[in-house]
């Protein structure tokens, strides 16, 4: 919301800089968000003060060679008067007349101005020319050319009372703030609003005219005035409407200070009825619609109008302000008259009873809507207005007569209109003054600091409450009628400390009882796999849980697909391609490791992230967490160094790697062949945990590759996995292995098996029958070839036995090692190799 | 004597191999060196002449026994460090490429600001990013319609199932199984229709919340002040600011003195403060709906945002790079 620095001076006087009064109104919970000054300094365009001032056209005279340009005489206070040569539309019309006394916005050469015909904003020095002949110097402003606006048809005209010769700048020089208000709060969203706020945090005075119109110009408030037929149907979503009515008004443009105030504020002026209601509204925070008087119907045989609101009957038709044909459901707020629908409560009028140049009796309704309503009702409209902005916001209620009359009156004043002096007002909804008891000991308890009481009283005074000593010792707080927002003890807490200032506040560290601590075995394990794995050199990635429902399915090929119904849509997603819940991380991960291949040779990164799979009769998904992993590229970096292994990474790679993790994790895993449509076959294997697989890994298939677009000619290794499922075990204790002071004794061992034997049998096979002498086993050759025979492979070991509590002799080896032979031969047909 | 010893120390100096210092060491310390010769010629002396005199031949002895020994020891080193079979290597030459893995900033920024806040007794928890819309919102005091849904653009799954906007579920998921004093913190991620420069939808947020029979606003202050201070340093000011949340009461936001212009004011923070934790006091009624008494108890909470602190951390000035995932982005950190 923007506020003219102007304007808020009309209720407060201001007795800091404006910067220091921006920062307080932002430690206090009204945030400035930015601070636009207008002619002044700070302004992107400011205004000279020596050579723009206030200027008057004293005469026109034809330009002796255009038929488009005038001649102005402008006095601005100089030994002479000026000739400004200009071609403004409302010069034009004046061609030939003299002793004019219009005020206008006069600068002399050397200045800096927009260029009024430029795009956009463009400062231009303004130059002696010669138009046509007759030399000009000077110029009279438009509101474009001084950064007020963008309209650049005529120039501006100022109130008959600005003094000749005095500086622009300091004439009407402003600045607007402009607030970010967050929350429920009508009663911020007005320049008076704001101004009670600057009052009780400078401490300074508020003035209280402008709601005070009534006492000056008594009416008399009937709910059955004379000139209108007034009922609520629904006093739940309206509990208060009142009306007043002006006639005889002539409609026209506002006064100029009022234009320039609605603008400073980003309202545009239209005519001076409407213009007093965005005035009033902008200035109290109380929405107003004008009717025209005539345009609303009598009720069936009735002779005055009427207006009924009412909830729309399912399906009602009425064509808004805008011109637009909508329609209303059974729990929208019409304002309807004898024969319809006549604006949407609280959102927007209708177009047929709309205020027109024809217009001389208004009817002008102020009323109190049901906030959450009004939102609901904008909401499903798609028509956020300054009306349902503030309405949606929870408005004082009290406010409705006095901004009608301060409208109204506005309106006699500048329409020529007179108010009759009575006003329409049926308030069913009236709620009793609400009293707070407040303990000072509350403030204590909750912000941490001892605020004295008469501080205490002070704040909540300058803010309109009303305090009261009761005999308890606590305070008796009435809540002012513009603060729906205080309801409890806390929220007057809130004023203590905002007020008071946050910034002003101590640290202090807890001091209250320490919490018992407990680990999270889950969360804790997840670091650990992220430190294994960057241990080993693999990067983490993080990537977006929104997916294509499309790449999803690349992965699964032709044996299965990715049915969009079994997965979580979201219903307003940013783009198609982020409108499913991922139920894998492997498309995210190939296509990180397609982006970084444009960059860089080697890629190896990891991810731990979640997928949600929706469950039969749940509300809510699943969420495990899963992991996955992507190497590809050369094994290792090119160097200067011989012997780097830059062949491209395997399926072996990315085998040690989880090794690797299992090892870090102290678990034992076990491979086996495993299958997954996304895999090359044959180069898949699961692995299990205990009883549980916890998932794949392997070389991806080639034509899910090439769905991904990923080099050709080197493997693309890849994994998922569960880590709820892996890390079910994570986390037991792990006791030393004791490591023995015997020798150990080395052997080799070669077998022959056939092709379809697994190694890991073979390798299972030796380690339990060593037993617990047997301390290593480690594969160091695969050989197949003519010395093994067709079919056939052979597999070299290394052995290492030894024993805890003695030096094992010759004897005990040899034995063992015929047990050895003697179970793989008599199990996987194998035969010792020479 | 001492002409003995000058000669002896001279002589040693001029060994700068391993046999010249054999050599000298026979001729000096060895069973017929001049000095053992000198040592045995002292008995010819008078009787009252022989202790002074023996004194300083041993003094001598010993002063050249270690000067042998350090000369020697000197010899060996200089045989190590340029004998023939050691050839002198390019250090200038890079070295043999070792794998650094990298974790995520994200990762790290979010571990940094747990172990901070785990000092101070708070412990990690997770929940559900799929949420209910009576957690995400109703229970923290937005009915449907609130204004104040405004302020948090969502996703929706279903009429009742949103992806939670922020952490602050959490406080009621976690608060309605356990009894107070508790200290809790909720990393997570979070979900709202909002992109740009500095706003992203999907983020992180990191919960913070304490509850307890004496816990207060300058408390809140003392957590935030001491994490941010700890993550940028004790000289970076924070600033606390009145401001509005549904579900707390009252309401602040701290603000960090901005760490691209120091608080001089820039494109990223205009007026040289940038808002990254929002907070409150728990509204009392977030705790009742939590079935906490708010007569008895008190609480504060925070949802600090993780991706800004951790741009304003590492100098990122678009947030939605960290999710992009480009290698040569994630490798920098």
């Amino acid at each position: 919301m923007k506020v003219p620095l102007s304007w808020l001076k009309d209720y407060v006087d201001i007795n800091v800089s404006i910067s220091e009064m921006a920062r307080r109104l932002t430690l206090a919970g009204l945030e400035v968000e930015t601070i636009e000054y207008i002619g002044l300094p700070g302004a992107e365009l400011e205004w000279d003060p020596e050579r723009v001032v206030v200027g008057e056209l004293c005469a026109v005279r034809p330009h002796p060679d255009a038929d488009r340009l005038v001649l102005a005489e402008v006095e601005y206070g100089g030994a002479e008067t000026e000739i400004v040569v200009t071609g403004a539309p409302s010069l034009l019309e004046m061609r030939g007349q003299e002793d004019l006394h219009l005020k206008v916005a006069f600068a002399m050469e050397g200045v800096r101005l927009y260029d009024g015909h430029a795009e956009g904003q463009v400062i231009r020095t303004l130059k002696k020319t010669k138009i046509r002949g007759v030399e000009s110097r000077a110029m009279v402003c438009s509101e474009k050319e001084l950064g007020l606006s963008d309209e650049h048809v005529d120039i501006i005209y100022l109130p008959d009372d600005a003094p000749v010769g005095t500086p622009l700048a300091g004439y009407m020089g402003d600045a607007v703030l402009d607030f970010d208000i967050k929350g429920p709060f009508a009663h911020l969203q007005s320049v008076y609003g704001i101004a009670r706020e600057a009052a009780a945090l400078l401490e300074v005075e508020l003035k209280q005219d402008v709601l005070e119109v009534l006492e000056q110009h008594p009416a008399e408030i009937t709910p059955t005035p004379d000139f209108l037929e007034l009922e609520i149907a629904d006093p739940d979503l309206c509990p208060r409407y009142s009306a007043a009515y002006i006639k005889g008004v002539t409609i026209g443009p506002s006064p100029f200070w009022m234009q320039m105030r609605l603008r400073l504020a980003g309202q545009r002026p239209i005519n001076n009825i409407v213009d007093i209601t965005n005035y009033v509204m902008m200035e109290l925070g109380q929405p107003l619609h004008a009717f025209d008087y005539h345009m609303l119907r009598a009720r069936p045989g009735e002779d005055k109008p009427a207006i009924i609101v009412r909830r729309a009957k399912e399906g009602e038709q009425m064509a808004t302000l805008d011109g637009e044909m909508r329609t209303y459901d059974g729990e929208m707020l019409l304002i309807t008259d004898g024969g319809g629908p006549v604006a949407v409560g609280g959102v927007m009028g209708g177009q047929d009873s709309e205020v027109s140049e024809q217009t001389q009796d208004i009817l002008l309704e102020a009323a109190h809507f049901y906030f959450l309503n009004v939102r609901r009702t904008s909401r499903k409209l798609g028509l956020d207005t300054e009306a349902s902005k503030r309405l949606g916001r929870r408005v004082d209620p009290e406010l409705t007569v006095k901004a009608a009359a301060r409208a109204a009156h506005l309106m006699a004043e500048m329409g020529g209109g007179t108010v009759v002096p009575v006003i329409g007002d049926v308030y069913p909804g009236r709620q009793p003054q609400l009293v707070i008891e407040f303990d000072p000991a509350l403030a204590a308890r909750i912000l941490g600091i001892e605020v004295p009481t008469d501080e205490i009283v002070r704040i909540l005074t300058s803010l309109e409450f009303e305090v009261a000593a009761s005999e308890s010792g606590t305070l008796d707080v009435t809540v002012p009628s513009h603060r729906l927002d205080v309801t409890r003890p806390v929220d007057l807490a809130e004023e203590v400390g905002r007020i008071w200032g946050y910034d002003r506040f101590p640290t202090t560290l807890m001091q209250d009882e320490l919490p018992p601590q407990r680990p999270n075995l889950r969360l804790e394990s997840n670091e650990r796999v992220r430190d294994v794995l960057v241990g080993c050199g693999l990067d983490e990635i993080i990537t977006y849980s929104m997916v294509d429902m499309e790449e999803e399915g690349q992965l699964w090929l032709a044996d299965a697909s990715a049915a969009p119904a079994d997965y979580i849509r979201i219903v307003n997603p940013l783009s198609a391609e982020r409108a499913y819940l991922r139920q894998t991380l492997l498309p995210s991960a190939l296509n990180t490791a397609r982006e970084n291949l444009r960059f860089i040779d080697r890629v190896a990164v990891f991810e731990i992230g979640s997928v949600y799979l929706p469950v039969k009769g749940e509300t809510l998904p699943n969420e495990p967490r899963h992991l996955s992993v992507v190497m590809t590229g050369p094994r290792e970096s090119e160097s200067w160094m011989t012997g780097q292994d830059r062949t491209p990474m395997d399926f072996y790679d990315l085998k040690g790697i989880v090794e690797a993790l299992l090892a870090g994790l102290g678990l034992s895993g076990t491979f086996e062949p495993g299958k997954h449509p996304a895999f090359h076959p044959g180069r898949c294997a699961q692995v299990s945990v205990g009883d549980t697989m916890v998932g794949v890994l392997g070389e991806l298939h080639p034509q899910v590759r090439e769905a991904f677009e990923l080099p050709e000619g080197q493997p693309v290794c890849t994994l998922e996995f569960d880590l709820d499922k892996l890390l079910t075990t994570w986390g037991a204790p792990r006791t030393l292995a004791p490591i023995s002071v015997h020798p150990p004794v080395y052997e080799d061992l070669a077998v022959v098996v056939d092709e379809n034997v697994s190694e890991l049998d073979v390798r299972a096979l030796i380690t339990q029958t060593g037993s617990s002498l047997m301390r290593s086993v480690t594969l160091f050759d695969v050989y197949r070839g003519e010395q093994a025979g067709a079919g056939k492979k052979s597999l070299a070991y290394r052995l290492v036995y030894q024993a805890d509590d003695r030096t094992l002799t010759d004897k005990e080896v040899a034995k063992l090692r015929g047990k050895i032979v003697h179970r793989l031969e008599r199990e996987v047909n194998a035969t010792l190799r020479g | 004597m001492t002409a003995l010893q000058d000669e002896a120390e001279r002589r040693l100096r001029a060994a700068t191999q391993a046999e010249a210092l054999q050599a000298w060491h026979q001729a000096y310390l060895g069973k017929h060196g001049a000095l053992t010769t000198l040592l045995h010629g002292l008995g010819g002396l008078p009787l009252d002449e022989r202790p002074a005199a023996g004194r300083a031949a041993n003094e001598i002895k010993r002063a050249l026994e270690a000067a042998y020994e350090a000369r020697a020891e000197m010899l060996r080193r200089r045989e190590l460090e340029q004998g023939p079979h050691v050839e002198p290597l390019d250090v200038t030459l890079p070295g043999r490429p070792a794998r650094l893995g990298h974790l995520h900033l994200i990762s790290q920024t979010r571990r940094e600001m747990c172990a901070i806040l785990a000092r101070m007794g708070f412990h990690v928890h997770a929940g559900p990013e799929v949420e209910l819309e009576e957690y995400n919102f109703t229970l923290l005091n937005m009915p449907p319609y609130h204004p104040a849904r405004d302020m948090q653009d969502t996703f929706w799954v279903s009429d009742d199932v949103v992806l939670r906007t922020h952490t602050s579920p959490n406080q009621v998921r976690v608060m309605r199984g356990r009894q107070p004093p508790f200290r809790v913190i909720v990393p997570g991620k979070c979900y709202r229709v909002d992109f740009d420069a500095s706003h992203n939808w999907m983020f992180y947020q990191v919960e913070g919340f304490a509850v307890g029979t004496n816990i207060s606003m300058t408390d809140l202050k003392g957590t935030i002040v001491a994490l941010l201070q700890q993550m940028f340093g004790s000289d970076r000011r924070v600033r606390l600011r009145g401001s509005y949340f549904p579900f707390t009461e009252p309401s602040i936001e701290a603000d960090l003195e901005c760490t691209i212009c120091d608080g001089a004011g820039c494109g990223l923070c205009r007026d040289g403060w940038v808002e990254v934790i929002p907070g409150g006091m728990i509204h009392p009624q977030v705790l009742l709906n939590s079935n906490i008494d708010p007569g008895q108890y008190t609480g504060f909470a925070f949802g600090a945002g993780l991706d800004r602190l951790a741009a304003l951390r590492f100098g990122v000035s678009d947030i939605r790079l960290f999710y992009e995932n480009d290698l040569r982005f994630l490798r920098q950190f």
